[in-house]
Order: structure tokens, then sequence, then C-alpha cells
């Protein structure tokens, strides 16, 4: 029974989520969908083939969580519900804290992936 | 009147004047505190690592970036090597030659030795201006100012930061309230920004030093005490993996981390706390969209899979020693007790001790009274912040318990949390300063005493809680302003008599009171320089490896690296062995000098035969010294004896006769026989002794180095013995 109201449970959420989220948000969870295939391919990728070279796989496969976590932070912060939270980062403002972090982050990734 | 009208300044303004004022007075202040060697001596390198790190230095600004990162250095380690590209914490010879090379740049032709004496008083003065950032954030900027002037001064700083001490500690102290100050600006406003500058300053800080362990456990360790607290939000998951993720893969840039952050127990911290965010995170996320009732439901079930998969993946990981466990110099801040039994080459070194009580008075003086205080204070408006410094203030003070040398680590805590603390007790006060005591009468019932304290209605009077209130604040005030001044001179005795002393270049007061300098190893170091051959190779006690390669420059046999107790314990054995043994050791490592540091004749107590045991003790700890046991040095009632008394082995092993050839025909003292050890006190045992296998090659002037040549094999191969 429990199984059943679980589903019953997602089904309802899902419903929810396309309802109520606007499009600038769902465009967000559709890029962060998209990182996370990304890792998840590179992930069973370095189980099957094995793990050398090592830094090649952290590389890249920390360029997927940190853009997922980097992504996640930019939805937050553009999302209009925790705007008191947030009290003085304007969306342009996160998005640009967004591009920068980026910036860092692959300048790294390039220089590990090796 | 017009003039007056000029120079009339706004009190916004007038403030702004009087904190960049007193901020520039600490960094000033910060700077000169720390020159008093070079002031009493000459500008020269301290002590020992301070020489590796010099040399390396040279090396960077001479052959460039891509050779040092690469360096495979041969001239240690004899015959093994050891690779420097690959085991230093880049970070102070690059901020160094950087330095170095912009004021090359602008035609300031600074010599690197001199860059090197001062860059750890110039980040000192740097370090003053982060304090103050720092506390400004989590207090007010008149903390601020009090944390700048204390940690201009305290001693506990500069002990590991004085002109000439150039060592990792110099910058990495600037380097962690730089990451903790961006830490608390990104936990306080949710900005990516701040967590991308924090994540860049803890690469900072990972290249400086090895102690960066202690930073990517206290930030996940707040966070988690965050989640406990329920304190949890959405800024601090920003702000947490923002800098976890973007500061790991930072850190990882350093050669000598490595793949460290995802593989050792050290950091798995961090990364259990990255997970458990996102799931705090998840969780709350559902439980907004969600009713009560669904939400329950679909938390039982997550909670299992979820639950069942984490616990699955850790016990396999461990099991398979996929993730290391703690390795020994971290473990053994957890079990003291640890290195003590299980590895003598850590318990040895004098700075990994326990810490005495007087060791942190005499290093934090008035504000190992006033942390208490600023905890207090923390504690009553706890918010984020307050949280995080209050936890930097606990767990350092249990690890400056552990080892004398992480007192570096307290010291800037303390003066945080004292600043606060004074703070807190002054504004308190001076608001009293002004208070007027207001007498007034009351019509009270007949009989009853006159209250005096209850205002009457009606009327306005100042707050009288207790009688005489301007008078026990102008006492609370003038008391404190007499500890902070108390606080400044005990600082700058204890910097002037402790801490400013280059241990290369001692200095005396003879009967006159004129000042004796002893200059021997430098003596020692350039006759080596000067009058070996350029592949000869030294042989010594690894305290003294970098300081023959940075100013003898020639082949050693072990160095203060460390790194291989084997090896160590190979020359530990040659000096505890009798002559005909050491030879074999000695030819089987190639050895050409021997080099002894003896203090019997001047009374410098930081000698080898006073470092003796140690090399017993290491000698005997591998395999092939089994033959070398402590209690054989031991006289039978197990004294340590350089006299007649003392025991056999001690005085026919090699370490003995070298430091004490030709000494018995020295007088030292008056009243007193020849080959009187003044370090010892007393007349050594055996006197008249002629040496086989070396021949004196040096003795400086007050006999505190010498150096052996080792005799080659006889002509016609008899045994030497």
């Amino acid at each position: 029974m429990s199984s059943e109201s679980a589903y019953s449970v997602v089904a309802k959420f899902m419903e929810d989520y396309q309802v109520k989220t606007s499009q600038k948000l769902k465009i967000i969870d559709l890029y962060l969908g998209y990182i996370l295939i990304t890792g998840v391919i590179q992930f069973v990728y370095c189980a099957l083939v094995g793990t050398f070279p090592f830094n090649s796989f952290l590389s890249g496969f920390i360029s997927c969580v940190s853009s997922f976590v980097l992504g996640v932070n930019l939805r937050l912060q553009v999302n209009p519900e925790n705007a008191k939270e947030f009290k003085s980062i304007a969306p342009e403002r996160a998005f640009a804290d967004f591009l920068f972090a980026h910036v860092v982050l692959h300048l790294v990734v390039v220089n590990f992936i090796g | 009147m017009p003039k007056v009208a000029y120079f009339r300044v706004t009190p916004e303004r007038q403030q702004i004047l009087l904190k960049g004022l007193v901020l520039s007075i600490c960094c000033v202040l910060a700077f000169c505190v720390r020159l008093f060697s070079v002031l009493r001596f000459e500008s020269v390198i301290h002590e020992f690592d301070p020489y590796f790190n010099y040399r390396t230095t040279k090396f960077l600004t001479e052959e460039g970036f891509y050779s040092f990162h690469n360096w495979f250095d041969d001239a240690a380690w004899y015959p093994l090597g050891r690779i420097i590209g690959g085991t230093i914490y880049p970070g102070l010879m690059v901020t160094a030659a950087t330095i170095y090379k912009f004021l090359h740049f602008i035609n300031i032709p600074i010599d690197i030795r001199n860059m090197c004496v001062f860059l750890a008083p110039l980040f000192s003065s740097l370090t003053t201006i982060v304090t103050y950032l720092l506390t400004k954030e989590l207090s007010n900027s008149s903390a601020g100012l009090l944390a700048a002037a204390f940690i201009a001064v305290v001693p506990g700083y500069i002990s590991r930061s004085v002109a000439g001490s150039y060592d990792n500690e110099g910058i990495a102290i600037f380097c962690m309230l730089l990451t903790y100050y961006f830490w608390i600006k990104s936990v306080k406003s949710g900005n990516v920004f701040w967590s991308v500058l924090c994540s860049i300053a803890y690469f900072y800080m990972v290249s400086s030093w090895g102690g960066y362990v202690f930073l990517i456990n206290l930030i996940p360790i707040h966070v988690l005490f965050c989640i406990i607290t329920g304190r949890f939000s959405h800024r601090i998951y920003v702000a947490y993996t923002t800098v976890y993720c973007v500061g790991t893969i930072l850190s990882m840039q350093i050669s000598f981390v490595g793949f460290q952050p995802v593989q050792t127990s050290e950091h798995m911290g961090a990364l259990g706390v990255f997970g458990l965010c996102q799931i705090v995170s998840f969780v709350a996320f559902l439980r907004k969209k969600l009713s009560a009732a669904n939400f329950a439901i679909l938390w039982q079930t997550m909670l299992y899979l979820i639950g069942g998969v984490v616990i699955a993946a850790v016990l396999v990981l461990t099991v398979s020693g996929k993730i290391a466990p703690w390795t020994g110099r971290f473990y053994s801040l957890l079990d003291p007790s640890y290195a003590k039994n299980n590895i003598p080459i850590i318990a040895s070194v004098s700075e990994h001790q326990p810490t005495t009580w007087s060791s942190f008075y005499f290093d934090l003086h008035m504000l190992v009274f006033m942390f208490p205080v600023g905890l207090y204070v923390c504690f009553k408006d706890i918010n984020d912040h307050n949280m995080f410094i209050i936890l930097y203030g606990v767990t350092s003070m249990y690890f400056a318990a552990v080892m004398v040398r992480l007192m570096l680590v307290l010291a800037p805590v303390m003066c945080i949390l004292g600043a606060i603390g004074t703070n807190h007790v002054l504004t308190s006060y001076m608001k009293n300063l002004d208070s007027v005591q207001v007498v007034k009468e009351k019509k009270g019932p007949k009989g009853s005493k006159v209250d005096n304290t209850y205002p009457a209605k009606n009327e306005v009077v100042a707050d009288q809680t207790y009688p005489l209130k301007n008078v026990v604040a102008i006492g609370v005030v003038l008391g404190l302003t007499l500890f902070l001044g108390l606080f400044a001179t005990h600082s700058i005795w204890v910097t002037a008599e402790a801490y400013s002393s280059p241990s290369i270049v001692l200095s005396a007061r003879s009967g006159d009171g004129g000042r004796i300098i002893f200059d021997d190893f430098r003596e020692a170091y350039y006759w080596l320089r000067q009058n070996t051959p350029e592949d000869a190779k030294i042989m010594s006690w690894w305290d003294y490896g970098y300081q023959i390669t940075a100013m003898a420059n020639r082949t050693i046999i072990v160095d203060n690296n460390t790194w291989n107790n084997t090896h160590i314990s190979r020359v530990g054995q040659a000096m505890a062995s009798t002559e005909e043994h050491a030879y074999e050791i000695m030819r089987e490592l190639d050895v050409d000098y021997v080099l002894v540091i003896f203090g019997g004749m001047t009374g410098y107590s930081s000698d080898d035969i006073n470092k003796f045991l140690w090399m017993v003790r290491i000698g005997g700890s591998t395999d092939r010294g089994a033959h070398i046991k402590e209690t054989d040095y031991y006289t039978p009632t197990g004294e340590f004896r350089v006299d007649s008394e003392g025991s056999p082995t001690l005085q026919n092993c090699m370490m003995y006769k070298m430091c004490y050839y030709r000494f018995g025909q020295v007088y030292t003292e008056q009243n007193q026989p020849t080959g009187y050890d003044r370090v010892r006190n007393a007349e050594i045992g055996n006197k008249d002794f002629e040496l086989d296998v070396l021949d004196e090659a040096y003795t400086t002037e007050h006999w505190i180095v010498r150096i052996y040549k080792v005799k080659d094999l006889d002509n016609r191969g008899n045994p030497r013995t």
C-alpha cells in the first residue's frame, strides 16, 4: 500500500511542478538534468574502463558536480520565493556570479584535465 | 570663524580617518616589532627549515617555475635524492619570488635574502588588516580595531613570523584568515561571488601550509552545527557547496596534495557534509512542496533507500582500502600518545610536545582571560557567523593544547574573541561614564526604608541599577586600559627576549658586559664550502641538513624533511656504534666528512650529546640497528652520564669520540679539571684517546661545530681499527 501511495505522491508532485514553476526555473532544471546525465555517464565509463588517468576523470567528474551545484545555486537565487533570504541579490547579479564562478571552475578544470 | 569651518570634518569622516589611522599604526607596529633580530644581529635567515625555503626560493628565481616544479634534488638524502617539486607547499616560495620579480621590475634591486627575511613581517601587516575586516564582519568595527591591535603584537603569532623566520606559517596565517573572512562574507550574504573568492583564498592557503586540513574540517563542522541547530538556510547551502566544489578542485592543483582530497580520511568529513547538505536541502524542498501526509509517506521510502545506499558505499570503500586511514601526523593530534608509542621521529620534534600552562600565558597574556568573555558575548547573540568563530575557538584551543606548534593557530582566534569581549566590556562601561546619580526623596509608607533605587512616576532619570555607576565605570575602563597597556608591554618584551634569536648566531654577555658573538655555524659551513671537493658528502644528524645544503652547498645524507626513517636510522646507528662498525656504515653511504655540534666548551645546550638519546632510539628502531639498545648507554642505575661513571658503550661510541676528541686537554672553567663539560657539568670519563677511522678536519673557534674527515681504506687493506 505504501508503494502505491508513494507513486501517487510522486505523480502529484510532478503535476504540481509542471503547473507551478515558471519558465525560467524550468530551463534551469533542464540544464541541471543534462549535467546530471553527463556526470552519470562519466562515472559509469570510469567504472567500466578503469581510473587511469585519475586526474582526467576527477577533473571531468568534479566539473559536472560543480556545474550542477552552481546551477542549483543560480536556481535558488533567481527563484522569487527565496527573495527574502537573498536580500540584496538581483537575478542579474546572480547570473553574473554564476558566470564568474564558471570561468574560475573551467580554468582549473582545463589545467587539471592533463 | 571661517578657518574653523574648513577644518570641520563631519563625524562620519572623522570616524573613517580615525579608523584608518589606528589601522595603519597597527600595520606599522606589526612590521616593526618583528625586527629585533635584524637590529641586534643582521639580516640573516633563522633556524633550520627557513634555510630550505630560502634555497628553493633562490632556485625558483634563478631557474624559473617549470624547473622548480619538476626539481629533483640529488644533493640531499644521498644516495636516494628528493623530489622537491612534488613534496613542498610552493605558496611561500612563489609569493617571495613574485614580489622579488615585481620589485626588480620597478627597479628596486632587493637581494633575495632580504626579500625572504622581511616577507613574514610584511605579511603580518597584511594579517592585521584581514583580522580587522574579519572581526568587523563578526561583530563591529571597534572590535575589529582591537583585534588588529592584538594580532599585531600577540607573541603566539610573532614567534613564527619574526623577521628572518622564513617559514610557511608566516604567510599561512594570512591566507587562513583571508579564507575565513571570505567564508563569513559568503555565509552572511549567500553570494556566489564571495564563495568563489573564498575558494581562491583556500587555494592560496593549501599552497602555503599543510595545516589547510584544519580549514577543510572546520568549515564543514560549522555547516554541520548549523544543520543540527536548525540554522541551515539557502545561504549556507550556496556558500558551502560552491566553496567545497571549486575549492576541492583548486586544492588538487598542488602536486603535494594531489588526489588526497578524495582519498584520505582527513578530507572525508567535508565530502560527508557536502552530501548531507544536498540531502537536507532536498528534504526541505520536498517538505515545502508537498502536504504533510504526502511528505511523510515519501520520506519513509526515501530514508531507507538513500540511507542504505550511503552506508553500503562507505563500508565498501573503507574495507577495500580505497579510503586511506588518518596519517600519523594528524592521527597523533586526536590520540596524543600515538606518536610517542609508535613513531619516535614525530615524538622527538620539540615543537610537537604538549603545551604547558605557562606557555599559554606567555604567548597570549591577557587574551587568555578575555577569550571566555568573548565566547560568552558570541553565545549571547548567536547567529550563523558567531557560531563559526565559537567553533574555531574551541577546536583550536584543543589542538593548541596537544601541540606547542599549533599555538600559532590559536593566536588569531584568541585575538578576535578577546577583542570582541574587551570591546563589549568597554562599550558597556563607557556608556555609564556619564551616568548621573539622581538623588530624590520619595514618600514611602511610614517606617519603611526610603528606597532611592526606583524612579518616581513622571520623572525621567538615569538608570540606577547600582549606586556610583560612573565611578565603577571609570574604574573598569581604567583597569582595562591598564591591562591593554600591560599586554602590549609584555608582548614586546617577550618578542625581544624569547622569540628574536636567529639560532644560527648566538650571543652571550662577557664578564665586563660586552657582547660575544658565536658565529661558529656559519664559520663551519663556509669552511666546508671552501675547503672540500664539490662532490663531498657530509654526514650529520638530520637537524642540520637544510643549513648545510643551503650554506655549504654540499651533498648530505639526511635532512630535516625526515621522510625516510630507515635512512635516518642508519645515520643514528653510525653515530651510536663503535668506530669499527660506524666505518662500515660510512663506507656504505660514501661519507667523506662528518659534522657534529658540541656545546661542552661554551655551555651551548642544544648540542648532539643532548640529542644523542634520540639518535639511539631512532637508530635502534629498524632491523639493522637491532644491536643498539638504549639501556646500554645508561649507567647501571639508569642515568645518562658522560663522566667516568658513564656506560662504556657510550664512552666508546663514535659520537662521544667525535665530540670529546682532544677535549681532555682543555681547561674550560676555573677550579675544574681539564675536560670539564660545561653542559653536562661533569668531567668526561674517556679523555685520552685517538681516532682510528677519522681525521679531525676543522673545529670552529668555540668548538661548537667539529668536522672530521673519514679516512680512506688502508693502503694494504689492513683494517683500520
